[in-house]
């Protein structure tokens, strides 16, 4: 097996009596998607954003890309050109057209040139069948349209590893499957990613790995043939009859 | 569970952090340090210095022309916090005026339309000379020819022009959802703007509101042109006849004392009312 892409170590992380992260351990090799469940506050977010160090973790160690990140003398903006992180509410720029979300950090964070990041984002969103919006402000797309270009946005970068924080939780169930594809296909692509996730349908189709958190811990991991049909934790089974249909 | 100890990494972390705020600090100090070290060098050795220190820091005018001062300073106070209260109120009228769609309000629309705009465009200099002289001159009956009245509405005229502008863009810029879904609680037009529009907009507007009245605050000033006895007059009848200037200065001391109080007020409300609104965003 490779060295891990992305390494998290005992990571732990309270806002103030809280405990939001206990102990979680976690391993994501390159070509994973690990799919992280469980129900809401359970701490699938928090972890999502220890690991791109938009929150310091209170302790416990993150590698990425064999180097620990979760030293206070690294430059979060180095590792964050390397990770692309896509929100539930899509956090386009408004005042920006679609393709300037798209070449913003390109242009400005890795200084490509305006021709160069124009033609790299043309393509991909032509690729994710967005190439009819790339000259219209945010506002004017749907929803699933939009958490579209937060994707294309997030890839523009060439990040190593993706993470994608319930982005679908903020759509209607028919815009899902649009936003669920562009996943689907970046995951037959190879990309790495890990995801905070409410579809257990999608998490048992694409994930290599299905982390089940409660209360801050990470209760049980494994491929997502055990853990949707045979949980090992008792907690596992009651979140999956509750949130599986049947 | 809440009682572990931090792993050794982890207080070598907390170790680093600390440094690392400390270099920042010390940074910071020694930047400001060198910058002010910098600016009274220039100063200090500029050719009229002694000259200058002697007719602007003079503490034996400073304490002469301090009582006063300090009396007409308490006339400018005053004018300020009664002229505050006034302007929101103008303000705010008038932005709601401009801002109501019912037909039966377009003549207070257009009269808002015609007030902003005469008043920003006029000088509040020059509005306090033509009211502070030309009302009294009028002698109507049963309206007083206080001049420190007149220069006081000359003031909430200007300012109000101003301030319900700046209510006017707040109560834009909240979203046009915000309304539909009062509207969607059969909320009526006014209910909607005075339970949930205006609400919303005097928050997002209070640093610009701000800014205005510390503005107001120094504009008090211009009271002195109509002869009133507030500070600046006090200082400028001083110096009439020593040719010291150091009660302006003593003014100005007066003017920043109050201003500064004022904008830290502001700057923690603002604080305060983001992180209610905002807390779980992060």
């Amino acid at each position: 097996m490779t060295a891990p892409l992305l390494e998290a170590l005992e990571v732990r992380k309270s806002y103030g009596d809280r405990v939001v992260l206990d102990d979680v351990t976690l391993d994501v090799h390159p070509h994973d998607v690990v799919c992280l469940i469980g129900s809401s506050g359970s701490g699938k977010s928090t972890l999502l954003r220890c690991l791109n160090l938009l929150e310091d973790v209170d302790d416990g160690v993150i590698r990425f890309e064999g180097r620990e990140i979760s030293d206070p003398r690294v430059d979060p903006r180095e590792v964050r050109q390397r990770m692309g992180m896509v929100f539930q509410a899509y956090n386009l720029f408004p005042h920006l057209s679609v393709l300037d979300n798209c070449t913003l950090a390109p242009r400005r964070v890795q200084g490509l040139a305006r021709g160069a990041a124009e033609d790299r984002a043309r393509e991909l969103l032509a690729t994710f069948g967005l190439a009819d919006h790339v000259d219209k402000h945010p506002d004017r797309l749907s929803g699933g349209q939009q958490q579209r270009v937060a994707l294309v946005r997030a890839l523009c970068t060439q990040p190593t590893l993706l993470l994608l924080d319930e982005i679908t939780a903020a759509l209607d169930p028919e815009l899902v499957g649009e936003v669920l594809g562009i996943v689907r296909d970046l995951a037959e692509r190879g990309t790495t990613m890990v995801l905070a996730t409410h579809e257990m349908g999608f998490a048992r189709e694409v994930a290599t790995t299905v982390c089940f958190l409660s209360d801050g811990r990470i209760l049980e991991q494994g491929p997502p043939a055990q853990i949707f049909t045979d949980p090992r934790e008792e907690r596992t089974r009651q979140f999956l009859t509750r949130v599986l249909p049947g | 569970m809440t009682d572990r100890q931090p792993s050794d990494r982890e207080l070598e972390r907390r170790r680093v952090r600390r440094q690392q705020r400390t270099r920042s600090l010390l940074v910071a100090s020694g930047a400001i340090a060198l910058v002010l070290a910098a600016l009274v060098t220039v100063l200090v050795s500029a050719p009229g210095w002694d000259r200058f220190r002697e007719t602007f820091f003079d503490w034996g005018y400073a304490k002469d022309a301090l009582p006063d001062i300090r009396d007409g300073f308490w006339l400018n106070v005053k004018l300020f916090l009664i002229c505050e209260v006034a302007i929101l109120a103008v303000g705010l009228a008038v932005a709601l005026a401009r801002t109501a769609r019912s037909p039966l309000l377009a003549p207070f629309r257009l009269l808002a339309v015609v007030y902003v705009d005469i008043f920003r465009g006029v000088p509040t200099v020059l509005l306090i000379l033509m009211l502070g002289f030309g009302v009294p001159a009028l002698e109507l009956q049963g309206v007083t020819s206080d001049r420190y009245v007149w220069a006081g509405v000359a003031l909430v005229l200007s300012y109000g022009a101003y301030v319900a502008e700046v209510f006017r863009s707040g109560i834009e810029s909240i979203h046009p959802s915000q309304v539909m879904s009062a509207e969607a609680l059969a909320l009526t037009r006014g209910q909607t703007m005075r339970f949930v529009v205006v609400p919303q907009a005097v928050r997002r507007v209070a640093p610009p509101l701000l800014n205005d009245f510390v503005s107001l605050q120094k504009d008090t000033a211009l009271v002195s042109v109509v002869g009133v006895f507030d500070a600046v007059f006090a200082a400028r009848d001083t110096t009439g006849y020593t040719f010291n200037y150091t009660p302006y200065v003593v003014v100005s001391v007066f003017f920043i004392a109050i201003t500064i109080p004022l904008a830290r007020l502001t700057d923690w409300l603002g604080r305060r009312a983001l992180e209610r609104e905002r807390a779980g965003v992060r």
